[in-house]
């Protein structure tokens, strides 16, 4: 059966909670998700305060400036810290995003909570294990598939045919929809989840490919497609505006279409 | 983890895990098929409504009579079809979510295909027998 408790070894324990910054006139608290795979304890909460007036405005920022002032030992991603490669989504304050992108003045209510993109792995701290998320983006083969012979210039196609890959080529692959999914949550291993859906249906969708119809038999499984119930959350917590709900929609619609 | 593969006890690739069995080349069907019972039974619930409000508490001999008009009987077999099915279906996918453990997934499966065939043939028994006035 589902399991709806965490397992024993990932039972979240008080943690530490460390001096606030001396002489700082305005400080921000973050309680931040730690676990060392090393140490064999079960993970942490530990509390942070941030000078803001020497950091920047996002969330990402507080964590260098813990990482920089307090804690060198706390682990993250991060890399373009503009919201394009993906590499920092974390769950702040209940929702998945990126903490390159989320102002921690848009937390309310207290102290920033932070924790690891739900329901996957843990490497370390905030550092999830994306192998599986990976491994079902390289099963939609994301590529441009023919069989034409290739013209001496590129691929051709149309305003309008172009036009119908805005809203699915603009994903960076963060995981933040796939892991916010309660689907993808416990079937994870056979439903490939909004993002993998979404990239599928960008490839669907392209004009200028001709295994459309591999694509969708590769698809067609109550499991692999059909396990999405919109649910919508995937819409809600997709930091670049996308909607992969709709995406699938439109998988669906192209199922049926070819069936009817 | 699915089927035959699990990934504590697997040196397999991730990929390989992922495409693990293949597509199973179907879905589609159930999907189509819980969208028409769907508005099937939006449709019917109605007509149906009204002919269950106007059989509450009169007796068997009012009940036998209204049913014998075909319009009714066929409406309310229509319902009992449509209710069955997509119960089947819904049900089917609750199982698929929620049961991880192989043998258990595909007992409870089977089961709910019974209890559903059991339901649907139990009402149209019902219903016929009433309408044809036995």
């Amino acid at each position: 059966m589902v399991e709806f408790a965490l397992p024993k070894n990932s039972k979240i324990s008080g943690g530490k909670t460390w001096p606030k910054p001396a002489g700082a006139a305005e400080v921000r608290e973050f309680r931040v998700y730690r676990w060392n795979p090393d140490d064999g304890k079960n993970p942490s909460v530990d509390t942070y305060y941030v000078d803001t007036n020497d950091c920047g405005p996002m969330v990402l920022d507080g964590l260098i400036w813990i990482k920089n002032h307090i804690d060198p030992s706390l682990t993250f991603r991060r890399s373009c810290r503009e919201g394009v490669c993906g590499s920092c989504a974390m769950n702040i304050d209940g929702q998945n995003t990126l903490a390159c992108t989320r102002s921690m003045h848009d937390v309310k209510d207290g102290a920033v909570k932070i924790n690891p993109l739900p329901h996957q792995p843990v490497v370390k701290d905030l550092v999830p294990d994306l192998t599986n998320f990976y491994a079902q983006y390289a099963s939609v083969e994301p590529w441009l598939k023919t069989t034409s012979p290739t013209p001496q210039k590129e691929w051709r196609q149309t305003h309008e045919d172009r036009e119908k890959l805005d809203g699915l080529y603009e994903c960076i692959l963060c995981a933040c929809c796939s892991t916010s999914c309660p689907s993808y949550w416990w079937n994870s291993d056979r439903y490939l989840g909004p993002a993998a859906l979404l990239q599928a249906n960008r490839w669907v969708s392209d004009s200028r490919d001709e295994a459309t119809g591999e694509r969708l038999d590769n698809l067609e499984d109550p499991f692999r497609l059909y396990r999405c119930h919109t649910i919508m959350n995937c819409a809600k917590a997709c930091p670049k505006g996308l909607n992969p709900a709709e995406a699938i929609a439109e998988l669906k619609l192209k199922m049926v279409e070819r069936q009817i | 983890m699915s089927g035959t593969d699990t990934p504590k006890r697997s040196m397999r690739t991730p990929l390989g895990r992922v495409r693990n069995l293949g597509a199973a080349h179907s879905g589609t069907s159930d999907f189509w098929r819980q969208r028409i019972t769907g508005v099937a039974m939006t449709l019917l619930m109605i007509p149906g409504l009204v002919i269950i409000m106007m059989l509450l508490g009169r007796n068997q001999v009012y009940a036998a009579q209204t049913l014998s008009s075909i319009p009714v009987a066929v409406i309310l077999l229509l319902f009992i079809f449509a209710s069955a099915w997509h119960m089947k279906i819904g049900m089917q996918v609750v199982i698929e979510d929620y049961v991880h453990n192989e043998k258990l997934k595909l007992t409870a499966v089977m089961l709910n295909n019974f209890f559903s065939i059991a339901v649907a043939l139990a009402s149209t028994y019902a219903i016929l027998k009433l309408s044809s006035g036995v």
